[in-house]
C-alpha cells in the first residue's frame, strides 16, 4: 500500500487550543526565549525597583480634548529645538575655546573649516537658535489665542514666560561666542541697552561684562552663562512645564467652547 | 488622687503637652533640634553660595588701575583737526581690547568751557554715547558720525543729531617731555561738566547722574 501524505490536522477553535508554554510553567525557558524576552525582562527589572512605568504611562497616555490639532505640537517642537541645541552645543564645546585674544575666533574657524561635519553641527546650532526663538513665540501665540493660559494654567504661563526670557538670554550670550566683529559690537550694543535701565542698569552692565570694559572675563563669563547656568535652568523649568501640562491636561480649542455656549443660550431662553 | 507630676509641669509647656518638660524650659527639644538642623543647613548652603555670588558680582566693585599711555609727540597734533590714535583699553586681549581716541591740541577759540581751560590736549573717545558703536571723525563735515543709529556730534563732541544723550566721553591728557599721554576716561554733561565715567545711553543732565550711578571705584 502506497504511503499517502499525512494531512494536517484541522485547526482547533481557540478555546480548545493548548496555551503557549509560559516560561514559568515550563520550568526553564530556552535561551532563545530568554533572548526574545530580554527587553521586557530589563524593563520589568527596572520597573520592579522604581515603579517608573506608572509615571511613564501617566505622562504619555493622557486623554486629550476633542479638536486637538497640529497647533498643539508647537510646544514639543520647541522642546525638540531645545534638545537639538543642547546636543549640538555639547559637541561644539569639545572644540570651542573662550579666549578673546584670537583663540575663540580661531576655534570657530577651525570648527567651520576643518572639523569633519563641523560646519553642519555649527550650522545646526546657529540656525537652530533662530528656529527655537520662532517656535517659542509661535507656541506662546497658540497658548494666548486658544486661551490656554487661563485658570488653572496660569502658573504654566508664568513658567513659560521665564522660559522665553531664558531663551532670549541664551541667544544674547551665544551671540558673543564667535568673537568676530559682529559678535563684539552686537554685544556692546546689547550690554549698553541693559545699562539704560535706571539705578540698577549700570551695575547690570558691569555684571555682564565682568568689569567696566568688554574684556577677557566677558567672554568666559558669557560662555559659562550660555552653556552651564541657563541650560540648567531651562532644563529644570521645561521639566516643571511638562509636569504641569500632564497634570492639568490640555485645553480644547476655543471654537469647541463657543459651540457649547450657543446650545446653552438656546435652552436658557 | 492627683498626679504627682502635675505640680512639676512647666507653665511654659503646659498647653503643649510636652512630657518631661522642666521648670523654665522655653523651647522644646524637638524645636531646638529642628532649628539647629536648619541653621546648620543654612550655614552650609551659604558657605558655597555667598562666595560664588561674590565671585560673580566682584567685578562691579573691582578697582581699575589708572594707566597713562603715550599716543604721540607734541608736534603731531593740531588745534583745529583731530588725529585718530589707538589706545589699549583692556590689555592682554589683543585687537579686541583696543579703542580709538581722537586727539587735538587745546584751542583757546573754541575750548572756552571753564573745565577745559587747563587741558593741554583734548582727547575724545570714539565710543558713541547712544549704545557704544565706534564714531568716526569726518573732516569735511567737521562732525563725529556714528555708523549704527545715526548719532552726529560736533567738533567739541556735543550731540547735534540722532539719539545720543550726552557729549562724547573724553580722556584726561598730560604732556610728559615731548610725549602726549592719555589717561583715564571721564564723561561730560551738555555743559561739558566732568563726571566719573558712565556707560553709553546714560544721560548726565538733570537727575540723570543720580539715575545712572558710576562704578563705585570710579567715584570722586
Amino acid at each position: 500500500m502506497p504511503r499517502l501524505p499525512k494531512l494536517p490536522a484541522p485547526p482547533l477553535p481557540p478555546p480548545l487550543r493548548e496555551p503557549p508554554p509560559r516560561p514559568s510553567e515550563n520550568g526553564k525557558a530556552g535561551p532563545l526565549e530568554e533572548a526574545k524576552q530580554a527587553g521586557i525582562t530589563t524593563v520589568a527589572w527596572v520597573d520592579e525597583r522604581t515603579s517608573l512605568s506608572g509615571a511613564a504611562r501617566w505622562m504619555m497616555f493622557r486623554k486629550v480634548p476633542k479638536g486637538t490639532n497640529w497647533f498643539y505640537t508647537l510646544g514639543s517642537a520647541t522642546m525638540f529645538a531645545f534638545l537639538s541645541q543642547a546636543v549640538t552645543g555639547v559637541f561644539l564645546a569639545m572644540y570651542y575655546r573662550p579666549e578673546p585674544a584670537g583663540g575663540a575666533y580661531e576655534s570657530i574657524r577651525y570648527i567651520t573649516n576643518d572639523v569633519f561635519l563641523g560646519q553642519f553641527v555649527r550650522g545646526m546650532h546657529k540656525w537652530g537658535s533662530s528656529v527655537m526663538v520662532v517656535l517659542v513665540f509661535m507656541h506662546m501665540g497658540r497658548t494666548f489665542f486658544f486661551g490656554a493660559y487661563k485658570y488653572p494654567r496660569e502658573l504654566n504661563w508664568v513658567i513659560g514666560v521665564v522660559l522665553l526670557i531664558l531663551t532670549m538670554a541664551m541667544s544674547f550670550t551665544g551671540y558673543l561666542l564667535p568673537f568676530d566683529e559682529r559678535a563684539y559690537w552686537a554685544t556692546i550694543v546689547g550690554v549698553n541697552i541693559n545699562g539704560t535701565g535706571p539705578l540698577i542698569g549700570p551695575y547690570l552692565s558691569d555684571f555682564l561684562r565682568g568689569g567696566s570694559e568688554i574684556g577677557a572675563t566677558t567672554l568666559s563669563r558669557f560662555y559659562a552663562i550660555h552653556m552651564l547656568l541657563i541650560p540648567g535652568l531651562l532644563a529644570a523649568l521645561i521639566g516643571a512645564h511638562l509636569y504641569l501640562v500632564a497634570k492639568l491636561g490640555t485645553t480644547a480649542p476655543p471654537w469647541k467652547h463657543s459651540k457649547k455656549r450657543a446650545e446653552l443660550r438656546e435652552t436658557e431662553v | 488622687m492627683p498626679d504627682k507630676r502635675d505640680k512639676h509641669k512647666s507653665k511654659y509647656t503646659l498647653d503643649r503637652g510636652i512630657p518631661g518638660a522642666f521648670e523654665g524650659e522655653t523651647i522644646t527639644r524637638r524645636r531646638f533640634m529642628t532649628g539647629t538642623a536648619h541653621t546648620a543647613g543654612a550655614v552650609a548652603a551659604a558657605s558655597f553660595a555667598l562666595p560664588a555670588l561674590g565671585f560673580a558680582l566682584g567685578p562691579i566693585f573691582e578697582h581699575n588701575t589708572i594707566r597713562w599711555e603715550t599716543v604721540g609727540t607734541v608736534g603731531e597734533f593740531s588745534e583745529d583737526n583731530y588725529v585718530p590714535t589707538v589706545l589699549t583699553a583692556v590689555p592682554g586681549i589683543g585687537e579686541a581690547g583696543k579703542t580709538t581716541v581722537y586727539v587735538r591740541k587745546h584751542n583757546d577759540a573754541i575750548d572756552t568751557d571753564i573745565y577745559d581751560r587747563d587741558t593741554p590736549y583734548i582727547a575724545i573717545s570714539d565710543r558713541c554715547v547712544h549704545l557704544g558703536c565706534p564714531v568716526r571723525w569726518v573732516d569735511a563735515a567737521e562732525r563725529f558720525i556714528c555708523p549704527c543709529h545715526g548719532g552726529v556730534y560736533d567738533l567739541l563732541g556735543k550731540p547735534v543729531a540722532g539719539p545720543p544723550v550726552r557729549p562724547l566721553d573724553r580722556f584726561y591728557t598730560r604732556v610728559s617731555g615731548e610725549n602726549v599721554e592719555v589717561g583715564p576716561r571721564f564723561s561730560v554733561n551738555s555743559q561739558l561738566r566732568r563726571f566719573s565715567p558712565r556707560d553709553p545711553g546714560e544721560p548726565l543732565d538733570g537727575i540723570g547722574q543720580y539715575f545712572y550711578p558710576s562704578r563705585p571705584d570710579a567715584r570722586k
